[in-house]
């Protein structure tokens, strides 16, 4: 099979209203097989509206949706089967063991990974017999994302799945998603953090009141619409400024404080200045660089934070 | 099929696990039956009316009690579970949702039967006069009347904004309705705007089944009861499966 059997998840023209409001706007992007696909944008921007459609949890009011070679709504038992779902502020029972929600989730598929296995691999191994309401955060959605893989399905969607989470346990999760991908399983995820998407995703798209902006790998949306670089020089040279402005194609600033500040859109700006502090001996005390982020991307897309 | 009883016996063990979920649910209801038996049975011989409440009254009020207490726990438990996510959680997965609302339902339905096996047990031991009632009948006009009552709780679980609200709501519900539904007052000595709401009354019906297979009237008297209990029933159901809402 090729073209369209690559795609694990097609979505075209999809809308969904609440009332008066427009959550989701004629929204269309390919998921690809394989791949950590991850939909970003500030919350209330649609994010989880436009994966609660494709998962089958919710119904749209237009547009078309494939996943898996199948439609969400009208193949929804047929769905759950093969994909694993994750979903925003879930909770379930506060006096359930780890080890009776995994094993009644494995008893709900035909495919079934061994749940003993899957719960060391996650460090949940000795939380076994503890209640749900007893759990951290990080161990709830730990216990999560095994209920998500216990069918060892084709396709997990994961929604904002280290929101409240510290840095340790969102790193810990971040190389759990990666060993998902590193099976060979297909990743769709919506997150809020743009270094999240920039880290994790093999491509984003980027979703803003209700609307797809743009769509493309991290670093590419980064070279597109942010290609500016900056190189920070600390120098008591007072020649540097002038040598500096030498090059070809930058915008060269300094402080009082000794800073120059070398702008420009070349892949090789950062080649260009070390070249021209060798070649003229400046003397540098400090040396960094700007690199745009997602975070300027979606700034620069939206006309506003993510963060807003 | 196996979801179902997965399910259902999981949430019977958590159910255990509450704090008060015995207690309030199967101890209290044997409670009050040994001690109304009690408090009353020092007289029983000397009136005939105190007889007759020991007789059937009493243990159709217990039971009402038993029924009425699986139904708020049941509108308090959708409630608690739509409020935390948990219903919308388990409906992505292959569980069909009426999978999930019928496990809740046979979980309150074997939490009753437990109670009443306990409550008849201690009644032999304790109960001041001898209950001599039709088994089957009563369990099967039990059975009718909780179904019933449970689906008038499905429509509140479907209702209440949240599961602060579920309790209180279904409180102020269900209880006027048992005051008013003959087991305390014969319905002809109410005031006549009452009968008239009593007559609206589903508890009513469940009432005068209950109390009259209890007492040993054959079920051709009571086609009414039963027939308002299943138009009850079907309303009921097939309005909250327009209007409940899983999140």
């Amino acid at each position: 099979m090729s073209g369209p059997a690559s795609l694990a998840i097609q979505v075209s023209g999809l809308r969904k209203r609440y009332g008066s409001t427009v959550a989701v706007d004629g929204v269309s992007f390919d998921v690809r097989d394989g791949e950590i696909f991850g939909l970003i944008g500030p919350n209330g921007a649609g994010k989880t509206t436009t994966m609660e459609c494709v998962e089958g949890v919710r119904t749209p009011d237009e547009g078309r949706v494939s996943v898996l070679g199948l439609d969400p709504v009208r193949d929804a038992y047929a769905l759950q089967l093969r994909v694993g779902v994750q979903l925003q502020e879930a909770q379930l029972q506060k006096r359930i063991t780890v080890r009776e929600a995994v094993a009644l989730w494995a008893s709900l598929y035909r495919a079934s990974t061994d749940p003993r296995a899957l719960l060391e691999q996650l460090g949940l191994a000795d939380k076994r017999d503890a209640w749900f309401m007893t759990l951290s955060g990080g161990q709830k959605q730990r216990l999560f994302i095994a209920l998500a893989l216990i069918n060892d399905p084709e396709l997990v969607f994961l929604d904002e799945l280290t929101t409240g989470l510290d840095p340790q346990a969102r790193r810990a999760i971040w190389d759990l998603v990666r060993g998902i991908r590193a099976r060979g399983k297909t990743v769709f995820l919506t997150t809020h953090l743009m270094e999240e998407a920039e880290r994790l995703c093999d491509r984003v798209a980027i979703i803003d009141h209700g609307r797809i902006v743009d769509v493309d790998s991290p670093a590419s949306l980064v070279r597109r619409h942010c290609p500016e670089r900056t190189v920070l020089v600390s120098t008591a040279d007072p020649l540097a400024q002038a040598q500096l402005q030498e090059m070809a194609g930058v915008i060269v600033t300094a402080d009082d404080a000794g800073v120059v500040a070398i702008r420009g859109t070349h892949d090789d700006l950062m080649t260009g200045v070390i070249q021209c502090v060798a070649d003229h001996r400046i003397r540098v005390t400090d040396f960094r660089t700007i690199v745009p982020t997602l975070e300027d991307v979606f700034l620069k897309l939206t006309g506003h934070s993510v963060r807003e | 099929m196996r979801g179902l009883w997965n399910l259902t016996w999981l949430e019977i063990k958590i159910f255990v696990r509450e704090p008060l979920g015995l207690m309030g649910n199967i101890i209290m209801p044997v409670l009050v039956f040994v001690g109304l038996g009690r408090m009353m049975g020092g007289r029983v011989d000397s009136s005939a009316r105190l007889r007759g409440y020991l007789d059937a009254d009493v243990p159709v009020l217990v039971v009402m009690l038993i029924a009425l207490n699986a139904v708020l726990s049941l509108v308090t438990i959708i409630a608690i579970y739509r409020e935390g996510g948990i219903l919308k959680r388990l409906r992505a997965t292959p569980l069909r949702p009426h999978t999930i609302l019928t496990a809740h339902v046979l979980v309150k339905l074997i939490f009753s039967a437990v109670t009443l096996l306990l409550t008849a047990v201690a009644g032999r031991r304790f109960y001041p006069v001898a209950i001599d009632a039709p088994w089957l009948g009563v369990t099967a006009a039990l059975l009718i009347s909780t179904i019933s009552i449970l689906s008038i709780g499905f429509l509140v679980a479907s209702l209440v904004p949240t599961a602060r609200f579920a309790q209180p709501v279904g409180t102020a519900l269900f209880y006027p309705m048992l005051a008013v539904s003959g087991l305390f007052v014969p319905i002809a000595t109410l005031p006549s705007a009452l009968q008239v709401v009593s007559h609206f009354v589903p508890l009513t019906y469940a009432v005068s089944l209950l109390r009259g297979i209890w007492i040993g009237d054959a079920w051709s008297a009571h086609v009414g009861d039963v027939a308002a209990l299943v138009v009850v029933f079907g309303v009921c159901t097939a309005l909250s499966s327009r209007v409940f809402r899983w999140e």
